[in-house]
């Protein structure tokens, strides 16, 4: 792993590795050398598999982490790049061209996260919600349970209880509180 | 085979990429097909244009059944996730449970004990069986063969008895936990499992004989819904659909996980990657996990613990960090992304089910050209369940 990322690091300027186990590591890397990093790790380095494109909502630090998840199957090796993208008017090259699967990723993305991929296939089509007019519904600053309680009607039946005092009172009824 | 796609009734592209069709000339017609439908593959639906009996352009709509369940688990410290991701895939849900205890165990330095990697690796290939058996029964009633579901779903309950014994559960067993398993075998369990096995074995023998030897099932199947080996990489497959493509892709192989490293077996691949080479890959894959699961038996230590000490799951706090752990399922590579941050609860947990590829941007591609009555058939055998695609 420390090999691809000094065969990496010859062509691109890369951040911090983190080696999760001998065979996953993920690497950060600037915005702007995304695309040339996915090129030759895809037909230099032989990791042909696009595992999966997603995004993390670090709020408390106002950005956005995306995830391009890539495999190499014949030699057991996985590795994710990071790129931390600025919450605010999120946008990210599309990689439709170099894995045309992406495209789903992507219109995910922009849909729960509002992360925009201009040029992406039908990125700006509904993918799963219909008619949302909320915040998107992954960012951390959605509240869901606001949400439901704002949208739903109120299901009788439902009780929230402190476990200790429940129990305390269920199995021992004369001693009470 | 030379897939040379015929474009003829194809309509033209617009500036923006974009199909031109225009309805109203008489050429065109739009079609639904699904959600309710007995040729949908689930909940989601397909919307077809259609000239004459064939489908120009089709759009795959999901949303149907989307619960939030990675949004859900952010509000749940990492026990309480338990009862929902098992609920992400119901045919299958095992991989859920093992794939999030793995990642869970990584990210913690939870140490499982060797018994509780093999009853795992048994169960993931017995809910692997029961999987296959809903699929043999669905593509055959695809292509108008009733009764072979009806064997099917004969044995896939027994199998489910013997989920019932181990977990107390049939469907959602919420029994791979982080640290391990929740219990031991019960007494006698490898005899029954065995017997089942054996009736498996009988029904699988009968599938074949009535199924694929079937001439209306072979015209129908052979030569419909190819997959060329290319798309392979570009539209990420997986499983079974690469293997009948002539791709070896097999996690349990190429990435061996839990005690996969220990079993005799060679992925089944064939060449046809058509709708009937997919189905017998299926076939050929439930007679192998028959195989595994004998040999776990005998191969698994009889005693020794099956869960790890874990600390107070209550105020389980998993340092920051981020992993993937992916299985083979029977449809392909299943992986959960989870990412923690410290707190008692996962900061973002990202499931990568092999439908999401399967069912959208490769079933779009693959249904264009397509007589609509192979519609069917031709999803059913992609083998796509819709709750990973929207989970």
């Amino acid at each position: 792993m420390h090999k691809l990322y000094e065969n990496l690091g010859k062509i691109i300027p890369l951040g911090e590795m983190t080696l999760q186990r001998a065979n996953l590591a993920f690497i950060t890397l600037d915005r702007r050398y995304l695309r040339s990093a996915l090129h030759h790790l895809r037909d230099v380095e032989g990791y042909s598999h696009l595992v999966l494109l997603t995004a993390v909502d670090w709020l408390e630090e106002d950005v956005f982490q995306l995830t391009y998840l890539l495999s190499n199957r014949t030699a057991d090796m996985d590795v994710g790049l990071r790129v931390m993208l600025p919450r605010e008017n999120a946008s990210m090259d599309s990689i439709h061209d170099i894995w045309p699967t992406a495209a789903t990723y992507q219109r995910e993305l922009r849909e729960m996260f509002g992360i925009d991929f201009p040029g992406s296939p039908r990125v700006n089509e509904e993918f799963i919600l219909e008619g949302w007019q909320e915040i998107p519904p992954y960012r951390r600053d959605f509240d869901t349970k606001k949400y439901s309680e704002e949208n739903f009607a109120h299901r009788e039946g439902r009780v929230t209880k402190d476990p200790a005092s429940h129990m305390k009172e269920l199995l021992y009824p004369d001693r009470g509180q | 085979m030379n897939y040379q796609p015929d474009r003829s009734k194809y309509p033209a592209k617009k500036a923006d990429g974009t199909l031109d069709i225009d309805l109203t000339s008489g050429k065109y017609l739009k079609l639904w097909h699904g959600p309710n439908h007995p040729g949908i593959t689930g909940n989601m639906s397909v919307e077809l244009t259609v000239c004459g009996d064939e489908v120009v352009e089709g759009k795959v709509h999901v949303g149907y059944l989307h619960r939030g369940f990675e949004k859900l688990m952010e509000r749940r410290s990492f026990i309480q996730c338990f009862p929902i991701v098992c609920r992400i895939c119901v045919p299958e849900p095992d991989f859920n449970e093992y794939c999030y205890a793995a990642a869970i165990e990584e990210l913690s330095g939870v140490v499982v004990p060797e018994r509780a990697h093999w009853i795992r690796t048994m169960i993931l290939e017995m809910g692997r069986i029961n999987s296959y058996l809903m699929y043999l029964g669905g593509q055959a009633g695809a292509l108008g063969q009733g009764v072979i579901g009806q064997w099917t779903t004969y044995v896939r309950d027994l199998m489910l008895d013997r989920f019932e014994e181990l977990t107390g559960a049939r469907i959602y067993h919420m029994f791979i936990l982080p640290g391990g398993v929740r219990d031991d075998l019960p007494e006698g369990f490898k005899d029954r499992l065995e017997a089942t096995l054996k009736e498996v074995d009988a029904v699988l023998k009968d599938v074949y004989d009535v199924m694929f030897k079937n001439a209306v099932f072979k015209r129908r199947s052979i030569g419909v819904g190819y997959i060329d080996p290319a798309w392979v990489d570009e539209y990420g497959i997986t499983g079974p659909n690469a293997r009948a493509a002539g791709v070896a892709k097999d996690v349990r192989k190429d990435q061996p996980y839990l005690v996969y490293d220990q079993l005799d077996f060679e992925p089944v691949v064939d060449h046809g990657s058509d709708i009937y080479t997919r189905a017998d890959v299926r076939r050929r894959d439930v007679a192998m996990s028959v195989d595994l699961l004998r040999q776990i038996l005998a191969k698994m230590p009889n005693e020794g613990p099956v869960m790890a000490k874990l600390p107070n799951v209550l105020h389980w706090q998993i340092p920051r960090g981020e992993t993937y752990i992916r299985g083979e399922c029977s449809r392909g590579e299943y992986g959960f992304y989870l990412v923690t941050d410290g707190s008692r609860f996962p900061r973002r947990v990202n499931v990568r089910g092999p439908s999401y590829t399967h069912a959208m941007t490769l079933l779009e591609r693959m249904i264009v050209n397509t007589n609509i009555s192979d519609i069917a058939a031709l999803m059913v055998s992609l083998h796509t369940y819709p709750p990973e695609i929207e989970r």
